[in-house]
């Protein structure tokens, strides 16, 4: 039994993280049509860029909320200069231009950053927390804590605000949105910069456990893709729930039958989902669309 | 007093001279009609006053300011809103959200702001609903305020369009085919809401085939046939216009008159 629940609360830590990847690119998908594959480069940002923050003599929470704010407008300004220069309203081209943003993004890191793994020290210091047997890290409350505060955050903001309504609005009809006076354009610059925000924060929450590197935004990439995928891309509730779910799957495949076969769970799912169910496993929760 | 000024407005597409140096006069406070046979070049004409098409030649004074050449989401903060032939609605919204989205388009706040004032968003949203469901009672379809736009009938689809142009606040809306696909009893509640929103103070261009309606509800007509305006006046006198005539019955009859 405490080794399931320990399985279960690993579980549910990645897949936070997965699920705040995965609602980049839902957000970024449902604003452009287009998938964002250099999401997984701005969770390296986020993680790097506020261990960079922490060397320079900032207090962590400063330096986490400075990485993220930097990140979210590398995001926009990625969309402002490269993704609508090039590739307009084209999700095909678009798709392209993130593809090629994600080397530019992750060589511009290695130059900056270097090639070394980089830690941070965790939110809170402290031993873990012992229940029922099994060990929670304080990081781990961390990283349940700001997934939660980012996802009603970003429901209240899509639900109930102006702003978020005419992102809505645009995500479903550019044409009609223009109608109305509302700056289309805006909306997908900042679809890029909160996604590239979302992705920030988990890279920095997981940070503290796994260490970061100039590298790791593409397999975080792989497996947020595959979340979202699973939950039925454009539906930021399912989004969270692919998430969540790969983070289980990930978890008990490796705890009950080998660690080996962790990162293989996403592909498979990957590649099941787009096989069996394109329009996503999860998806049939009604008509949310971001 | 003039609310819209056209003056020699051409627009060309390649060999086709789709309008072909077409003025009028819109008056504030009143209806005015734009009829012709299919491909007279009305919406052509509509799409060009509204920034989605510019015109190659020509100039659309609106109070003043050129509106040639401005985009469709400055038109519509000017004070012209639209509504288009086939109904664009954001599906996935409720009625409600939809005329929300329409009326706070104006308010400008940026993404900073949004997430600065989130601890007040549900007491805001409560305003904005108010609003909303202030502005659908007007048009009498308060009730449908919480269906999914995409659910609704076609005729209350239509109406909400209309609202949500409403909730923009302009001055003049143009009004694309709004009968087109209603039948008797919907077409009834759209003459209603027209009377309605003329007296309310807004100024109404309107582009329909129902020639009932626009009898009814329209203070001036302009007859356009192949892009160019052969004529206009008063309902009474374009029913006995002989070059009306002619180019509704000379060639092909058109099919929805």
């Amino acid at each position: 039994m405490s080794e399931f629940l320990q399985f279960l609360v690993a579980g549910l830590k990645n897949g936070s993280i997965y699920a705040l990847i995965a609602l980049g690119f839902t957000i970024v998908y449902a604003a452009t049509g287009a998938i964002n594959f250099a999401q997984g480069e701005f969770f390296m940002l986020g993680g790097m860029l506020c261990v960079s923050f922490t060397d320079l003599g900032m207090p962590l929470p400063v330096a986490a909320v400075a990485a993220i704010a930097a990140t979210a407008a590398i995001g926009a300004a990625f969309e402002l200069l490269a993704v609508r220069p090039i590739a307009g309203d084209s999700p095909l081209r678009i798709i392209m231009v993130t593809i090629g943003g994600a080397v530019v993004l992750r060589q511009l890191a290695l130059h900056f950053f270097g090639p070394d793994e980089r830690a941070l020290a965790p939110f809170t210091e402290g031993a873990s927390l012992k229940a029922f047997g099994v060990a929670v890290e304080l990081q781990t409350l961390w990283i349940w804590g700001l997934t939660a505060l980012a996802v009603v955050a970003l429901a209240l903001l899509y639900r109930k605000t102006a702003f978020g309504r005419a992102m809505r609005a645009t995500a479903i009809r550019r044409d009609a949105a223009r109608l109305v006076g509302i700056n289309a354009g805006m909306m997908v610059t900042v679809a890029f910069a909160l996604a590239a925000g979302l992705g920030a924060l988990a890279g920095v929450a997981v940070a503290p456990l796994t260490q970061t590197a100039f590298g790791v935004g593409a397999a975080i990439g792989v497996k947020g893709f595959a979340a979202a995928i699973l939950g039925g891309i454009g539906n930021p509730i399912t989004a969270v729930a692919g998430g969540l779910l790969l983070g289980l799957l990930e978890s008990f495949a490796a705890g009950y039958f080998d660690p080996a076969y962790k990162d293989g769970v996403a592909l498979v799912v990957l590649l099941v989902v787009l096989f069996v169910a394109p329009q996503g496993l999860l998806a049939k929760a009604g008509r949310v669309k971001v | 007093m003039t609310l819209l000024q056209v003056r020699n407005v051409t627009r060309r597409f390649g060999g086709l001279t789709a309008v072909d140096d077409v003025s009028f006069d819109v008056y504030e406070g009143t209806v005015k009609a734009l009829i012709g046979p299919n491909g007279a070049g009305k919406s052509t004409l509509f799409n060009a006053l509204t920034g989605f098409d510019r015109p190659d030649e020509g100039s659309v004074v609106f109070e003043g300011e050129e509106l040639v050449g401005r985009k469709p989401r400055e038109v519509v903060r000017v004070g012209l809103a639209r509504t288009f032939q086939n109904t664009q609605l954001f599906e996935e919204m409720t009625a409600g959200e939809n005329v929300m989205v329409g009326s706070q388009a104006r308010q400008r706040r940026g993404f900073t702001t949004a997430m600065l004032r989130l601890p007040n968003a549900v007491a805001e949203d409560r305003e904005a609903r108010e609003d909303a469901s202030r502005l659908l009672r007007l048009i009498g379809i308060e009730e449908w305020i919480d269906v999914p736009a995409a659910d609704l009938p076609a005729g209350i689809r239509r109406l909400v369009e209309i609202a949500r142009a409403l909730a923009t606040r302009p001055r003049l809306l143009l009004l694309d085919e709004p009968a087109a696909g209603l039948n008797a009893t919907e077409t009834r509640e759209l003459v209603q809401t027209l009377f309605r929103v003329r007296d309310s103070g807004i100024t109404v261009v309107i582009v329909e085939h129902d020639m009932g309606l626009v009898m009814e509800v329209s203070d001036e007509i302009v007859v356009l046939d192949r892009g160019a305006k052969i004529a206009e006046g008063p309902p009474r006198m374009i029913q006995k216009d002989p070059a009306v005539i002619a180019a509704y019955l000379g060639g092909e009859v058109d099919d929805d008159v």
